[in-house]
């Protein structure tokens, strides 16, 4: 039961800390329960139904169906969580600084609550497909043993969605002013991490070169395999062993999204008064 | 000629030059264990899965993760790797461990 536990819970922990951050990154928002409970809801959906077609995936494209699907989605949710940032660079002052004076148009309408919804249902298909066929081979073989494994995978789903609570409070305690910064940050990081991983994959279906593989070793210091190194991998793609590709794809994806956001920051000293611009009345 | 060559395999897509290394995990254990494989070339990971039971062919020393349904097989391309042993193991049944042994 505790090793069926411990299995699952590694596997929902990405998701759960992303979530987590998610609704910190969307706090105040009007609706976003129910943009990000859909995604959540349809994430879940569509790792049942990849974990379905998991076979016919995993042979698809000569074999490599399963690195090019997971880079795919990486990468999705990379630009996802960069459109965020971008957008909340150039809006997340107006939001910290007053919440009652933003245009309600600011608020609903052009706010990526679907970018960030979309980042939550990729994170649960990903993780979640491998959960679902893990349960499901757990459930075939049947046997006494079924019955207290599948208790431990419950737990295990409960205890990585309690770290994402966890994560999510610990953000709510931060200054109001000072949260949207850091769920930012946090963002730019995870986008990066999430590259990094997507490169490693397109590497493995020999997609990418390698660019040497391990470019440093600190797996004396700390593992992946260790939950602190886990919760350092997922939330700043913390590598033991890094391939030079993933660090390319690392730095690139902070440079990349990082001067999109100095290059659309709203910057309060050059407008005095920018605020959401008024929209063209049509007469 | 030689540096034609190798001009030649450096810019085409991999073909099918790899090594070819099969693991088979059977009975909760990588088949063989102990996997010798060569330095400094990208090489092609065959993992057979012949247990019942679903796998997961992982390793975080170079950081390779796979699903491997039971009864299937899955490949994987790793490398180019330094000398050294690097683990891997089966993320859904833990104690399931191996190295590839790279000379």
């Amino acid at each position: 039961m505790l090793a069926t536990l411990i299995v699952v819970f590694r596997e929902v922990l990405e998701a759960g800390l992303v979530v987590g951050i998610v609704m910190a990154a969307s706090r105040g928002v009007p609706h976003r329960g129910r943009w990000i409970s859909g995604g959540c809801t349809a994430g879940v959906l569509g790792a049942v139904i990849v974990a379905g077609f998991a076979g016919t995936i995993a042979s698809a494209v000569q074999g490599a169906g399963e690195e090019l699907f997971n880079a795919t989605i990486l990468f999705a949710a990379v630009c996802m969580l960069g459109w965020h940032n971008i957008w909340m660079s150039r809006h997340g002052r107006e939001l910290a600084m007053d919440a009652t004076k933003i245009g309600k148009e600011v608020l609903e309408g052009t706010r990526p609550l679907y970018a960030l919804a979309l980042v939550c249902g990729m994170a649960l298909l990903r993780e979640g497909s491998e959960v679902v066929l893990f349960l499901y081979g757990i459930a075939v073989a049947g046997g006494s043993s079924a019955a207290s494994m599948a208790i431990g995978g419950a737990f295990g789903v409960a205890a990585g969605l309690a770290a994402g609570a966890a994560l999510y409070y610990g953000l709510l305690s931060i200054p109001l002013r000072y949260l949207f910064g850091t769920t930012s940050l946090l963002i730019l990081f995870l986008a990066a991490g999430m590259a990094s991983q997507g490169a490693a994959f397109l590497a493995a279906a020999n997609v990418l070169p390698s660019l040497g593989d391990n470019i440093w070793d600190t797996s004396s210091l700390l593992t992946e395999r260790s939950l602190a190194g886990q919760l350092l991998h997922i939330l700043t793609g913390y590598t033991a062993r890094p391939a030079g590709i993933q660090l390319v794809f690392y730095v690139g994806t902070l440079i990349v999204i990082g001067s999109l956001m100095r290059l659309f920051r709203n910057d309060p000293s050059a407008a005095g008064g920018q605020r959401a611009p008024v929209a063209p009345k049509i007469s | 000629m030689c540096i034609a060559s190798l001009a030649l395999a450096l810019m085409l897509p991999a073909g099918a030059a790899e090594p070819e290394i099969l693991i088979t995990i059977k009975d909760h254990h990588f088949v063989p264990a102990e996997v010798p494989a060569p330095a400094g070339q990208k090489i092609k990971l065959i993992v057979k899965n012949e247990d019942a039971t679903i796998s997961e062919f992982e390793s975080v020393e170079f950081h390779r993760e796979k699903v491997v349904q039971a009864g299937h097989e899955i490949t994987v391309f790793v490398g180019p790797l330094d000398p050294g042993s690097y683990e891997f193991f089966d993320d859904f049944h833990p104690e399931t461990r191996g190295h590839l042994v790279v000379k």
